[in-house]
């Protein structure tokens, strides 16, 4: 059985300019979320406090903001979370007196088993599931590892593709990860959903997917440009693209079915992780044919930067492939 | 070599299998023991009230007793509690009930990360400018005193925030000189020079790097021995306690739920104090309610009454440092430093008194469980005497504490006076707490998602590819065996729900070498080739592809795991160790199977 039994080689490079285009807008799309929205960052990043509850019955969300207002955090969000008995209340982190002494910082790490303790005297049945606290030191420093994480990730693997294949492939196969870092970024950000550590392994994940598909379609590009002798560069990438389109497809689908599987039973605390990773994957997939050959086309890749004998002596020769 | 390969990953993979019996944990604490005679004592008290253990096991100082299910492990902890004293720790404990022949092996079940098995989590930063502000203060009295010694007259000496540096003023030119030679003698890891800003004589006096680095760790490692300590007496079964960063410390306490109780506990403060004991005092008259009135009755180390005078010589915090070592017969002993103050009060204490014994007292204050109308639990003052020692000699800033039974005391001692001089405060500024009920939930969330996910991928690969398919299937199989097995091995790598989501992941990935090489063969077999080229062929030309695929995919997982902390980390280590097995099984393992059903024979078509 096959998805796509092809016989004729599909002209994917017939079209790149249109998807070009396409690609563009979606970042144009996404940058404009982050500066108009911005995006939903979660508590990892930002600080403050989150109390996960749950209670015997519905819960009544009126009763608790009154509570919680009686007891100093009328700036409390208070909604469901996956079902009507479960509960998630958000603080942002509390403002820092210059003259804060030490008792008082303590008391911010406090407010969570505070809030839990008038919760249980509201109704009995309230139980913990989670507390979460994080300083907004620490908020701002995971936001920065976070970002640095993605860059030391992207500039590692464009020296690996460069060294492995040829600049304009690393150029093409980093571009295309940028753009779905971005375009995954802006789907969270026009979404209004939540940023957090999870999410942030996701998007990363998504680089290691995105990559992993740009690779299996490079090295098909690089054989057959030594394989086959005559044919321009565009009708090469569009051969070998055919030719990994079923692979292309298989291993898409296996990935999905689980994200899937991730999506509908991991819970709650999973959702970000596997949404982020779904739509990642989705468009992975799109910018590992269109994206990454369509730069590296644009770049004017030829036969003779491919040849065996160059690629062979890349180990001690690398300053000849490098411009 | 393909069979030993998962032989050994399933050998490791299968104390999973066998779940977790609940259990209590017997620890002594001060160098208090756990030995035969307190197994013997809990054992009755377990008969006594007709409690039925599996097993227990005494190694290490420490006491594990296995228990049929929870209702006996919280009735077995109450019982044992109430007949051990306060020296020692009982705690509720999962052990992992891994049978005998597998523990020979080493094989011990995966360790779960604290959103799979419920517990708090907290990160506590050290406030290193009050590390640094304390040791300035130290330096400027301890240049007041050795000037003042060496009758080199100075004008003022203080701290200069600014230029973070202390400046020692001098009238005179040649006391500058003096001043200078004498401190760079003195304080080698200090540097002293002039400041050429002022047209007063004055020196500046800096710390150099090493010393600050010196002051930072100090610090840090302080407090992680005080939060250690701390940690034993929660009651923890399996706590952590680590340095993360400069100024970080990470504390895990699995199992823990009351979370106010635990940051009591651990910001509780120490103090000590150094009295004289009382003479001539008659203890029996003192144990009858005759206590004279200038003394106090305590009990010192072994239990043993002793009487000691009320006034306070020396407190804990002119307590600098204090080190166990060996003296010259090769004893144990503890080294103490004092501050200038602390030097002069102890010379006005054992001045008047060789011969005589003095006491060292550890103050604690415990949060008990009463709670005054706040809810804030009610402290309590607990007083107790760690050591005896008789005066041999005027003692001064630098002096030692020797009649020492083993090191292992000696250890303790000298952290417990350490204990009593917190140089710098901490705060928590991260917490996680997850609920029982959400960490097991989790755990369901994550099997299932991962069952699924593995089930519907099977499913896809038999259909699409059919006999290969199932080849494929095997190996994934085998791949999720040795995942588990691998994780397992590794001492340090414990399972979280990111971790999970990357098992899933991997899952779904893994499949794609065997992709990659049956498309090959298809192709292949489209171009003409026979069956057995087509095979050849396809995994020889698919390699190179799935080597450079995999590598890069590695290198983001490595990168996430060196950047990134909690959440992150877990999963990059499951998608490492997923990309490392999935290449093997994936490729080694299917061309064996593919080999043992296909290979050496003639065949016309492939169930491909």
């Amino acid at each position: 059985m096959q998805i796509l039994n092809l016989d004729k080689t599909i002209n994917f490079m017939n079209i790149r300019r249109f998807t070009g285009a396409i690609s563009i807008l979606l970042i144009i799309a996404s940058l404009a979320s982050f500066a108009i929205k911005g995006l939903n960052w979660g508590l990892d990043f930002t600080g403050g406090s989150l109390i996960e509850v749950s209670f015997d019955q519905s819960a009544d969300l009126k009763k608790i903001r009154g509570v919680l207002a009686e007891e100093g955090f009328a700036d409390a969000t208070v909604q469901n979370f996956g079902s009507s008995r479960d509960v998630l209340i958000r603080l942002a982190p509390r403002k820092r007196n210059s003259d804060e002494s030490n008792g008082e910082k303590i008391t911010a790490a406090m407010i969570g088993d505070s809030i839990m303790a008038a919760l249980v005297e509201m109704d009995s049945s309230a139980t913990k599931r989670r507390i979460e606290f994080v300083g907004p030191s620490v908020g701002d420093e995971l936001r920065e590892q976070g970002g640095l994480a993605m860059l030391t990730a992207l500039i590692c693997i464009l020296i690996y593709v460069a060294l492995r294949f040829e600049y304009r492939f690393a150029l093409g196969s980093v571009s295309a990860l940028g753009h779905d870092v971005i375009i995954t970024l802006g789907l969270f950000s026009v979404l209004g959903l939540e940023f957090d550590l999870t999410v942030l392994a996701a998007v990363l994940a998504v680089i290691g997917y995105s990559l992993n598909d740009t690779i299996v379609v490079s090295d098909r590009i690089r054989e057959n440009f030594r394989k086959i002798r005559d044919g321009s560069p565009e009708e090469i990438i569009n051969e070998s693209l055919t030719q990994t389109l079923n692979r292309t497809m298989v291993t898409s689908i296996t990935t999905i079915l689980v994200l899937i599987a991730l999506l509908v039973m991991g819970g709650e605390l999973i959702k970000g992780f596997a949404t982020a990773l779904l739509f990642g994957v989705v468009i992975g997939t799109y910018s590992s044919i269109y994206v990454a050959s369509s730069i590296a086309l644009s770049l004017g890749i030829s036969k003779e930067d491919l040849m065996p004998t160059v690629v062979e002596k890349e180990g001690e020769d690398q300053d000849q492939l490098m411009p | 070599m393909v069979l030993i390969v998962l032989l050994v990953g399933a050998l490791y993979s299968a104390p999973n299998l066998y779940g977790e019996d609940p259990a209590v944990q017997v620890s002594g604490l001060r160098g208090a023991e756990v030995d035969e005679v307190i197994l013997d004592k809990i054992i009755s008290t377990l008969d006594e009230q007709q409690i039925v253990y599996k097993k227990t096991e005494l190694a290490a100082g420490r006491l594990l007793i296995r228990l049929q299910n929870e209702d006996q492990q919280l009735r077995a902890k109450e019982a044992i509690a109430e007949q051990l004293d306060d020296k020692f720790v009982v705690a509720l404990n999962l052990a992992p009930a891994t049978p005998a022949w597998l523990e020979a092996f080493g094989a011990s079940p995966l360790k779960l990360g604290l959103d799979l098995r419920g517990g708090v989590h907290f990160l506590m930063e050290v406030d290193m400018k009050e590390a640094m502000n304390k040791s300035f203060t130290q330096m400027v009295q301890d240049f007041r005193t050795d000037l003042r010694e060496e009758k080199i007259r100075y004008r003022t000496i203080k701290r200069d925030i600014a230029k973070e540096a202390i400046v020692v003023q001098v009238r005179k030119a040649e006391d500058l000189d003096a001043a200078r030679r004498f401190l760079s003698n003195r304080y080698p890891d200090l540097q002293v020079f002039e400041d050429s800003n002022t047209d007063e004589p004055d020196l500046l006096v800096k710390m150099t790097e090493e010393r600050i680095k010196e002051t930072r760790q100090y610090a840090v490692e302080q407090n992680i021995t005080i939060i250690r300590n701390r940690v034993n007496e929660l009651g923890v079964a399996e706590p952590l306690v680590q340095r993360q960063g400069l100024d970080r410390i990470v504390v895990q306490l699995p199992g823990v739920q009351d979370t106010a109780r635990a940051k009591e506990i651990l910001g509780a403060t120490a103090t000590l104090e150094f009295k004289m004991v009382y003479e001539n005092a008659d203890i029996s008259a003192a144990m009858r309610g005759r206590v004279p009135p200038k003394a106090k009755l305590y009990e010192d180390e072994d239990g043993r009454p002793v009487l000691l005078e009320k006034r306070v010589r020396l407190t804990g915090d002119h307590i600098i440092d204090a080190q166990s070592a060996f003296d010259e017969y090769g004893m144990p002993q503890v080294t103490i430093n004092l501050d200038t103050k602390g030097g002069n009060k102890m010379q006005a204490m054992t001045k008047d008194n060789v011969g005589k014994p003095m006491a060292v007292v550890f103050i604690e204050y415990k949060p008990t469980e009463q709670k005054d109308e706040n809810g804030v639990s009610k402290l309590k003052k607990v007083e107790q005497v760690i050591q005896v020692a008789t005066i041999q000699s005027r003692l001064g800033r630098r002096f030692s504490i020797t009649g020492i039974d083993t090191p292992q005391e000696a250890q303790n001692l000298a952290l417990m006076l350490r204990a009593g001089a917190l140089i710098a405060p901490i705060q928590i500024v991260e917490e996680r707490t997850v609920g029982p009920s959400l960490g097991q939930e989790n755990i369901d969330a994550g099997f299932n998602a991962v069952m699924l996910g593995f089930a519907l991928v099977l499913i896809f690969m038999l259909f699409y590819y059919k006999k290969f398919g199932m080849v494929a299937n095997v190996a994934l199989a085998a791949n999720l065996v040795l995942i588990i097995g691998v994780m397992s091995m590794i001492p340090g790598a414990t399972l979280t729900l990111p971790g999970i989501a990357g098992i899933v992941l991997t899952v779904g990935m893994a499949v794609d070498a065997n992709v990659l090489i049956f498309e090959r063969i298809r192709e292949e077999i489209r171009a003409g080739r026979s069956p057995q080229q087509a095979i050849h062929h396809g995994y020889d030309s698919a390699f190179s592809t799935i080597a450079d695929a995999n590598i890069t995919t590695f290198i983001a997982a490595v990168i996430l795991f060196a950047v990134g902390t909690g959440p992150v980390k877990g999963f990059a280590i499951t998608l490492a160790i997923g990309i490392a097995t999935s290449m093997f099984t994936a490729i080694v393992g299917t061309r064996a199977i593919v080999n043992g059903i296909w290979g050496g024979k003639k065949i016309d078509k492939l169930s491909i």
